[in-house]
């Protein structure tokens, strides 16, 4: 009889885990193009931002570890507006594909400003919490609070949109931009509000990554690809279809990973990405 | 005679200008691929390690190199256009494509130094300082004029493709698809012809750039950011006129080497921070970039009497 590979639930589990930090990675970037009909190219610049917040209040300033995190919650925010206010707002007219390039060159501003201010150096936070055993297999704790926080956020994020006024008024502009406006809700508002609340969703990713990993100015080039891909594989601006999408993903990048090479984890992650996109181009849950 | 380094700065503005010119010949037409960083790292990759490993000359390398890109092109090509992948969904999944492209060429470390890069066998034994058949060469001269030659023939396959008709086929599908397709034009083989045009000339690209350097490297020839340089190097000098991307690349150059210059290595990144603010106010303000802008000025300066203008490739009445 064959003994069932410890190992390989153990990748499965981490994968769970790794799926709730990407979906809800991924939830902050639907709501900004499920309302504003932009794709923040940027985003995981902006979580870069927020790494490296928590890193100089925590460790320069001495700030305790949660006081930082819920000042890098704000500021991320803040910069989510900023950016809505000085870069999104001047092209929500033009061409979609040129919105899609401003966040682009975004992305290069932010990359290389935090070069230019913080160094090339990998930041460790220096906290580490405990791996917890299961059997023979270990998890990090800084994963599970990661996935718990995660699911916490989403859950909250539900509630606020289903059940609050101002929830309402944003899922009815990501219905129909046109008709809102003449039932009285103020489309640059709520955009307002959308990138405030997108920016803090990023804000509090970068808390749990920065558990995690280490800040450099390019880490958001390995988080910001599978979090889009992740987005259009869902169905762009569908958060239930992204939600699905970044377990999928996060599978393929544990299991994968386990099973031959890290890489080849998320070589096959993205390659399934292209196929479903040929299957199904709207996205699991999409509408077009 | 002009030294080593400003010949080495006008080669990589050629070399850069051709391959932004490549990107641009989809890109104007509404296809912004930001999966053009495959093709450079097959045709950079594909070469090098056929000479490393089985000996190929590059010659033989670069036709392997550019049927791999005609190949990939066609299959990521293919179903993109049937099934109407459009607009940003079509950036993403090239976005995908160059991704996946890095991490292969990353994973395969055994056998392509992985993100250490890898360095073709030197050719150029006892003193030499050609080896033809390696396309090696250590004069900086002889890779100006192959550089400056594959330049002009980006220009002229440009002019040829401005020229035709199929261009007014791909202008029509990129202002409205549905009526493209109405009138009788096949979208997804018009697509599929420019993206194959486009992609083996940006391989020829890669090629070109790793015999230059003698050097490869995943993040230098291939992924999101090489990508990425491509689409902005186009924008920032205008993709829509046919020396639009050579300017850019010279403008981005001028500014890293100007900066340089000015300022040594204490600010590591200011070129990059300063590009990409630049890059931000152009796509908002100027998004027919530096050339096409300027050149619209020119126009509008130039054309008050009333002048017939010249429509390319339409016959006139």
């Amino acid at each position: 009889m064959e003994v069932f590979d410890i190992f390989l639930l153990e990748a499965i589990l981490n994968g769970l885990l790794l799926g709730g930090l990407l979906a809800l990675l991924s939830l902050g970037l639907n709501l900004i193009f499920g309302v504003i009909d932009v794709v923040w190219i940027c985003y995981a610049e902006l979580i870069m931002c927020g790494m490296y917040a928590v890193y100089y209040l925590h460790v320069q300033y001495h700030w305790p570890l949660l006081a930082a995190m819920a000042a890098a919650v704000v500021i991320v925010a803040v910069l989510g507006v900023i950016l809505h206010q000085f870069v999104i707002r001047p092209v929500l007219g033009a061409e979609p594909i040129n919105q899609l390039l401003v966040t682009g060159g975004v992305l290069f501003f932010l990359q290389a400003a935090a070069t230019l201010a913080f160094g090339i150096e990998f930041r460790n936070l220096g906290v580490t919490l405990p791996s917890i055993r299961l059997g023979e297999m270990s998890f990090s704790a800084a994963r599970l609070v990661a996935f718990c926080v995660a699911l916490a956020g989403m859950l909250g994020m539900y509630l606020f949109l289903s059940r609050s006024y101002l929830g309402t008024a944003i899922r009815a502009i990501s219905q129909d931009r046109a008709i809102m406006p003449l039932m009285g809700v103020s489309p640059a508002r709520i955009f307002v509000l959308a990138s405030a609340l997108g920016g803090a969703l990023a804000g509090l990713g970068a808390c749990l990554l920065v558990l995690q990993y280490d800040v450099h100015p390019a880490i958001g080039l390995s988080f910001g690809p599978i979090t889009f891909l992740i987005c259009v594989m869902g169905g762009l601006g569908s958060m239930a279809g992204g939600f699905i999408a970044a377990f999928v993903f996060a599978q393929f990048i544990s299991v994968g990973g386990f099973l031959f090479h890290l890489e080849w984890g998320y070589v096959l992650a993205f390659a399934f990405f292209i196929a479903m996109m040929f299957w199904r181009p709207q996205g699991i849950l999409g509408r077009r | 005679m002009i030294g080593n380094y400003p010949l080495h700065l006008m080669i990589l503005v050629l070399l850069w200008g051709y391959i932004y010119t490549s990107w641009s010949l989809m890109g104007r037409l509404g296809l912004v691929s930001f999966g053009h960083g495959a093709f450079m790292g097959i045709g950079a990759y594909t070469v090098v390690m056929l000479w490393n490993h089985f000996g190929w000359s590059p010659w033989a390398g670069a036709l392997a190199a550019l049927a791999f890109a005609a190949a990939v092109a066609i299959l990521i090509g293919y179903p993109c256009f049937r099934f109407r992948i459009v607009g940003h969904y079509f950036a993403l999944v090239t976005l995908a494509l160059s991704e996946v492209a890095r991490l292969v060429i990353v994973a395969l470390r055994d056998q392509t130094g992985g993100s250490l890069g890898a360095t073709p066998n030197s050719a150029l034994h006892g003193g030499a300082t050609a080896a033809p058949g390696a396309l090696q060469f250590s004069d900086k001269q002889v890779w100006f004029w192959i550089v400056l030659a594959f330049w002009l023939a980006g220009l002229w396959v440009w002019r040829a493709v401005d020229r035709s008709m199929a261009r007014l086929a791909l202008q029509a599908i990129s202002e409205e698809e549905e009526a493209a397709a109405s009138i009788g034009i096949h979208v997804a083989r018009a697509k599929l012809r420019i993206t194959l045009i486009s992609a083996l000339m940006t391989c020829a690209g890669g090629v070109l750039y790793a015999q230059y350097q003698l050097y490869v490297n995943p993040d230098t020839v291939c992924g999101i950011g090489i990508s990425l340089q491509m689409v902005f190097g186009a924008i920032a000098g205008g993709m829509f006129v046919m020396l639009g991307p050579t300017v850019g690349a010279a403008f981005t150059l001028l500014l890293a080497e100007g900066l340089r210059l000015a300022f040594g290595n204490r600010y590591p990144a200011l070129d990059s921070t300063l590009y990409g603010a630049m890059l931000v106010l152009f796509i908002i303000y100027m998004p027919k970039g530096i050339l096409g802008a300027a050149l619209e000025a020119l126009r509008a300066r130039t054309a008050r009497p009333i002048a017939p203008r010249k429509s390319s490739g339409m016959p006139s009445a």
